[in-house]
């Protein structure tokens, strides 16, 4: 039991949703009791396995009893299994939500969207856990099919999002498999730890610099760095709630460690860092353009979740900032801030998920006098929006602290990428600021308003991963000292 | 000039597939019309596809379906046949470009149904005037 359980991680929704298809056509009420049995099953199995890990150490897992290289290897390092828990965790809550909006925006269809959502949640998990190149970028293409799905099934312009984003997405794709070919050239194989054996011997030839070239851009399209960001605000935008709701706290956060990995476990930290400090400082320079452009565009939007999808850009900037800057404080802030930033995004579009429920749009300027009507939905976005913002008792304000020191460290190069991280947390300052401007002070002034904005709070199903996300914002805020000791340390990169 | 001249002779293959992988993607960001684009695409993919076959060919080399007996006592020499793995990789990512495919053509249906039109310009007109 205990030995094949990475693998019943990523097993149970998988095989749910085709249950999900099949049961949905006769009874709705299955989609529902399934779905979350199943996410259920992989959050405690994902628990489990991440305490396996932080106490006995990395577990490969031979799949289907052919040893590594050949077969396909599954390691579950200590950052795998926090990607594992994270992902399954986030997964859950934003579950109860879908469920709730995917009635409402899809009826009659809920079965089919959850056999979509499920696939796509045992893609990412899978991303988490592989060994393999090859394996990465199968997995990568059944998260990628399952979203263009789930974000084509919105209204009015989501299909042409949609489309777009399949472009994009498979140029990234591509771009990626292209540099496992390279790879595949050089050293003859395909697991990630077998390559990098291999490797060093060739690390000055133009090849190796080639396939690095290719997978690093493979995965910037796919987490939308920012010149490769085209898609994204749209896509996220115009699909359905019950869609964005899971895809924006995790497509990208999972690209931002599928970056890791490819720069710890393919490559190692000395090539990809110290052999070429100009690209270093060239991508870290990037990453602070792209947090300063991400937040100006965001400021000039009307939309809330445009604004929000705009912020995700920014948020991308941080940590590819964070992951470049190589040093041991950076790196914690940008592992930290994958499980923050999560658990941020997937507060705030919980709680535009709720404002939509019940407005019908997502519209800044449809949300005046929403504190008085929906108060608790706007008590925990206001929690997600400090913890955005970096105000100090909430989770988001430790990791860009990390941040900020790993830039300081980093030497005077780095002036730009801090300067971009303040000036970012006070333009979210702003943004969030407007808006709590609008829900709490505009609307109904003049005449009883009491009468005419009851109060009228989402149903259960949304409030209450809502205020569970909230809660944990708060918490981690409040244990970061331990958090960082316990899970993230652990968890950082060998050479770190 | 003569060398230059003689990488682009040995290398022909590579060559090829750099000059479809560019048509395919100029295709892709260039052209206004999504089934061009959706084309262009394919094209894209199908170089990779075709990089990959041809990373695993070899001159005279044979089909990689061996004697057991003979591959165990080391008869086999590894020169004379072709090395298969790549090829089943190129199973798997054609299934993945199938697929994507199939994605896209229902969604460009959808676009089609909205707007009828797939013209990117017309259906960018239509969506500024509404």
């Amino acid at each position: 039991m205990t030995s094949n359980l990475p693998l019943y991680v990523l097993a149970a929704p998988l095989l749910t949703a085709f249950v999900v298809n099949l049961a949905g056509r006769f009874w709705r009420g299955s989609v529902a009791i399934l779905s979350l049995g199943a996410l259920l099953f992989s959050t405690i199995s994902a628990v489990l396995v991440l305490q396996q890990v932080l106490t006995h150490g990395t577990i490969h897992y031979t799949v289907g009893g052919w040893q590594a290289p050949w077969g396909i290897e599954l390691v579950i390092d200590p950052l795998a299994a926090l990607m594992l828990a994270l992902i399954s965790v986030v997964a859950l809550l934003a579950t109860f939500s879908a469920l709730a909006s995917a009635r409402q925006e899809l009826p009659g269809r809920e079965h089919l969207f959850f056999t979509l959502y499920l696939i796509l949640i045992s893609g990412l998990l899978g991303l988490a856990v592989t060994g393999d190149a090859f394996n990465l970028y199968v997995l990568l293409e059944i998260t990628s099919i399952t979203t263009y799905c789930l974000i084509a099934m919105g209204k009015g312009r989501a299909p042409l999002a949609s489309f777009n984003y399949i472009i994009m997405g498979t140029i990234g794709a591509c771009f990626y498999l292209l540099g496992v070919g390279y790879l595949y050239m050089l050293t003859g194989s395909l697991n990630m730890a077998d390559i990098q054996s291999i490797l060093p011997g060739m690390y000055g030839s133009i090849s190796v610099a080639t396939a690095f070239a290719f997978l690093l851009v493979g995965v910037w399209i796919k987490m939308a760095f920012l010149p490769l960001h085209g898609w994204l605000p749209n896509a996220y935008t115009l699909a359905p709630s019950s869609t964005s709701v899971l895809i924006a706290p995790l497509m990208t956060k999972v690209a931002v460690f599928l970056m890791i990995r490819i720069i710890f476990s393919i490559f190692s930290p000395d090539y990809a860092f110290f052999q070429h400090v100009g690209v270093q400082h060239l991508i870290v320079w990037a990453a602070a353009l792209a947090i300063l452009i991400a937040s100006g565009l965001a400021l000039a939007q009307t939309d809330l979740k445009r604004m929000l999808s705009y912020i995700i850009v920014a948020e991308v900037g941080y940590m590819v900032g964070g992951v470049w800057l190589a040093n041991t404080a950076a790196m914690t802030g940008a592992i930290l801030h994958i499980v923050n930033d999560a658990l941020m995004t997937l507060c705030l579009f919980l709680a535009a998920s709720a404002i939509v429920y019940r407005l019908g749009d997502s519209k800044l300027a449809s949300m005046k006098g929403l504190y008085r009507r929906m108060p608790l939905t706007m008590a925990a976005f206001t929690i997600g929006a400090f913890s955005m913002i970096g105000v100090p008792p909430t989770a988001g304000f430790f990791s860009k602290w990390y941040l900020i020191l790993g830039g300081i460290e980093a030497g005077s190069w780095a002036w730009v990428y801090v300067a971009a991280l303040l000036i970012s947390s006070l333009v979210n300052a702003v943004l969030f600021f407007r808006i709590i401007e609008i829900a709490y002070f505009q609307g109904g002034g003049e005449h009883g308003h009491s009468a005419e904005m009851p109060r009228q709070e989402a149903c259960a199903w949304q409030l209450s991963p809502l205020l569970l996300s909230a809660v944990a914002l708060l918490a981690i805020g409040l244990a970061a000292g331990p958090l960082v000791e316990h899970l993230i340390i652990p968890a950082l990169p060998a050479g770190f | 000039m003569e060398s230059m001249l003689g990488v682009v002779v040995a290398k022909y293959n590579y060559w090829l597939y750099v000059v479809l992988m560019m048509i395919g993607f100029y295709a892709m960001i260039g052209k206004r019309n999504l089934v061009k684009k959706l084309l262009g695409m394919n094209i894209f993919q199908t170089a990779i596809i075709l990089f990959f076959v041809s990373m695993g060919a070899k001159r005279g080399g044979g089909i990689p379906i061996l004697d057991k007996e003979a591959a165990l006592a080391g008869a086999v020499k590894v020169a004379e046949v072709v090395n298969p793995l790549p090829h089943v990789l190129m199973l798997t990512a054609i299934v993945v470009s199938v697929s994507v495919t199939g994605v896209a053509l229902a969604v460009m249906q959808r676009i089609y149904k909205e707007y009828g039109t797939l013209e990117e310009d017309e259906i960018l007109d239509k969506i500024g005037r509404s």
